[in-house]
């Protein structure tokens, strides 16, 4: 045997065939494998969020609610005006519109002030841009004054008008009242109303749901009987009936709580059926026999492993019941049987445009409908993501 | 199959008599009766009440007597076609109502009709074109109808309808006709109004079936007897009409017991926008001033079409699906 017969180069010569720089690592296998393993192992939580985050449209509904949710946090800061701020000189004024140019010059974000005429032959009050008067707007400023949650006084706002001047981004109503600052003070009674009203039949949902799926028997067959009644009687009837009962003495405050009660009480029937037919299939897992088995009680049972199998398809169930009560809310409130005024919700804003004539004249107190129909929106899309999302390992 | 519709009619008894104890716990809710507040707001007035009168109507009505026996003496006069006393307008509620029901009626099933006729080709379209343009359109359009509140759009539409058209859409007939007997001017009357209402309250009952008609056309189209039936060789469109279409057709009878009673609540909304000569306004009306058996009665009215309504669409599904009747709901 020579040398020159052996497959190897000589020594320090190029190799004749492919080797890779990369250094070598002998755990390299199981390194790639666990990168894989990643979604094998990964908490069912951590799936979850994966999916939902893959469901754009929900994902970004879902961040749109956040943000909606947390301005009822702030309402009085964010909004120009208090709620009840009545500008008798401006009666009925159309939106005024944020302009950044006056006469070819830019002067940041301002508003043209306004003049007031009345219009002999209509009655009606007309305004007209006054294009000499500009009114820079004032941000972090200090307004309005109001009590911060009801208890801190305070006057910082967001966006104020100029000194001496107004301005009413969204125009204003019969009374002069600012309709865009109205809306965001309405925010907080029409979106907690929904938030509340699911938290009460979500509670009332699992609790009967979960002891008639359980036990079954008597209680079973009249729970479901129950809720073939209430599902059978067609809703806004019955809230209307419910809320015309609301006694006339009652405050405002209370008749809020009374309301979302009453939402919160007729709703519970859908979320009953789920969570009865999701605990009677789960009833017949492997797991829960192998539980039983090793001697865990009926109590943790329920509790410990089958809640959380079906935990997330009630959230995403119960997310899709909060636009019915949303509208429910802002139907009753329209036909004037719901919330009263001096509270703010969107339904009572729009009973200002409740006839036509009004809506000819002044459409723009038909506002207030667009955030109900985002919220909406936003709630089915983040419902539907959710739900997909529970099943992540479909 | 008889025994089947028997069976389904006679266990609708008993959910009608629940619904109706409901309906009179909230009857009576309210503290005080109507005749003590009724006293109480003539005397306010200064003036003297006609206390035989409401002595007699107490009687009658068995004011005096326990809560029981009021709930009887109501609800077996509902049997036998007395629906009470209106104290607001002192006549029976029968003559109240007058034709409110029958308009009731006639709404909800042509509401229904429109639904399923707008529904059906545009769910086909929508699960057969999935993530098509058209698709994307018909979704969106059908996500706007569920979020849009009822009454907006009719105010909206009673808007555009009279800027545009120079039309009013309100009542649903020409103010002569109102107290008139049925007769063929009347009928055109009505139908020439009935179209506005019935668009309106049928969008948002159309968005929610057409949703759910896709969903679940989409669930059959993966279905392994479609794929057979394709290898088979046979025409896509043949493919459709053959096997999914039926399936989806079973949902789609189903379904209206779950879309009537949200499209009567909307229908009620609606109607007390639009002033509709149906049940919606005058319940209203009835509630706010507390003249509780008016609007007991119409709320047993209304629940009563929403059961009968599930109960015509079980039957018909048992029609359609012969595992439904052979299996004599002992599934359910």
């Amino acid at each position: 045997m020579s040398l020159t017969s052996s497959p190897l180069p000589e020594p320090g010569a190029p190799m004749g065939h492919f080797v890779s720089d990369l250094p070598f690592d002998p755990n390299e296998a199981e390194v790639r494998q666990s990168a894989q393993s990643r979604f094998a192992e990964a908490s069912q939580r951590q799936l979850m969020w994966w999916q939902f985050k893959k469901h754009k449209i929900a994902y970004w509904c879902g961040i749109f609610l956040l943000v909606m949710y947390s301005t009822i946090f702030i309402s009085e800061f964010l909004a120009p005006y208090s709620q009840d701020t009545r500008n008798s000189d401006f009666i009925y004024s159309p939106p005024q519109p944020v302009r950044l140019f006056h006469e070819g010059a830019f002067v940041g974000p301002f508003v043209y002030g306004r003049d007031q005429t009345l219009d002999m032959e209509t009655l009606r009050r007309v305004y007209t841009d006054d294009l000499t008067d500009v009114q820079p707007l004032r941000f972090f400023c200090s307004g309005d004054e109001y009590d911060f949650w009801g208890m801190v006084p305070a006057s910082l706002h967001l966006v104020c008008p100029a000194e001496g001047g107004e301005v009413f981004l969204l125009g204003t109503d019969r009374l002069g009242r600012d309709v865009l600052s109205r809306v965001i003070y309405g925010a907080r009674i029409s979106l907690t109303i929904g938030i509340i009203g699911v938290t009460i039949s979500f509670i009332l949902g699992i609790v009967i749901g979960g002891l008639a799926g359980y036990h079954g028997g008597w209680f079973d067959a009249v729970t479901q009987r129950v809720i073939e009644v209430l599902q059978s009687i067609p809703s806004i009837p019955l809230w209307m009936a419910l809320a015309a009962i609301i006694p006339v003495t009652w405050s405002p405050i209370l008749v809020y709580v009374g309301i979302t009660v009453i939402l919160g009480l007729l709703d519970w029937t859908g979320l009953a059926r789920a969570v009865r037919s999701k605990l009677l299939s789960l009833r017949e897992e492997d797991y829960v026999l192998a539980a039983r088995l090793m001697g865990a009680r009926s109590g943790r049972i329920i509790g410990r492993h089958m809640v959380p199998g079906f935990m997330s398809h009630l959230i995403a169930t119960a997310t899709l019941t909060i636009p019915a009560m949303i509208l429910g809310e802002t139907a009753l409130s329209f036909l004037g049987i719901g919330l009263r005024p001096p509270i703010s919700s969107w339904g009572i804003l729009l009973t200002e445009a409740r006839s036509v004539n009004i809506i000819a004249l002044y459409p723009w107190l038909l506002f207030p409908v667009v955030p109900v129909i985002l919220v909406i929106l936003a709630f089915n899309f983040l419902g539907d993501g959710l739900r997909d999302a529970a099943d992540p390992y479909k | 199959m008889i025994r089947y519709v028997v069976m389904r009619t006679l266990t609708m008894i008993p959910t009608l008599v629940l619904i109706s104890i409901l309906v009179f716990l909230i009857i009576e809710l309210p503290p005080g009766d109507f005749f003590e507040s009724h006293i109480a707001e003539l005397q306010a007035l200064g003036e003297d009440a006609d206390l035989a009168e409401i002595e007699m109507l107490r009687e009658r009505y068995g004011f005096d007597q326990p809560q029981v026996f009021r709930y009887l003496n109501w609800a077996g006069g509902m049997v036998t076609g007395d629906f009470g006393y209106s104290f607001e307008y002192r006549l029976p509620v029968n003559e109240v109502v007058g034709d409110r029901l029958w308009l009731t009626i006639v709404l909800s099933v042509l509401t229904i009709l429109f639904t399923w006729a707008l529904a059906f080709p545009i769910g086909i379209y929508s699960a057969t074109h999935q993530y098509s343009w058209g698709d994307y359109g018909l979704t969106f359009l059908g996500l706007i109808g569920i979020a849009v509140p009822n009454f907006m759009l009719a105010l909206v539409m009673m808007y555009f309808a009279n800027s545009w058209f120079g039309i009013s859409i309100g009542n649903l007939m020409d103010r002569q006709y109102l107290n008139e007997p049925l007769s063929w001017e009347k009928v055109t009357s009505i139908l020439s109004h009935i179209w506005i209402p019935v668009v309106i309250i049928g969008m948002a009952g159309t968005a929610g079936m057409v949703r759910r008609l896709r969903a679940n056309l989409l669930d059959e189209l993966d279905k392994q007897y479609v794929v057979t039936a394709k290898a088979k060789g046979l025409h896509p469109k043949k493919v459709l009409r053959k096997y999914p279409l039926r399936m989806a057709l079973n949902f789609f009878v189903s379904d209206i017991g779950s879309i009537l009673p949200a499209m009567i609540s909307g229908a009620e909304v609606t109607a007390i926008v639009l002033s509709l000569e149906t049940t919606g306004p005058m319940l209203i009306r009835a509630l706010q001033s507390q003249d509780m058996y008016l609007a007991g009665s119409f709320l047993m009215f209304l629940a009563f079409l929403t059961v009968i309504g599930v109960l015509i669409s079980d039957i018909a599904l048992a029609f359609l699906d012969p595992r439904i009747r052979l299996g004599a709901g002992s599934s359910k």
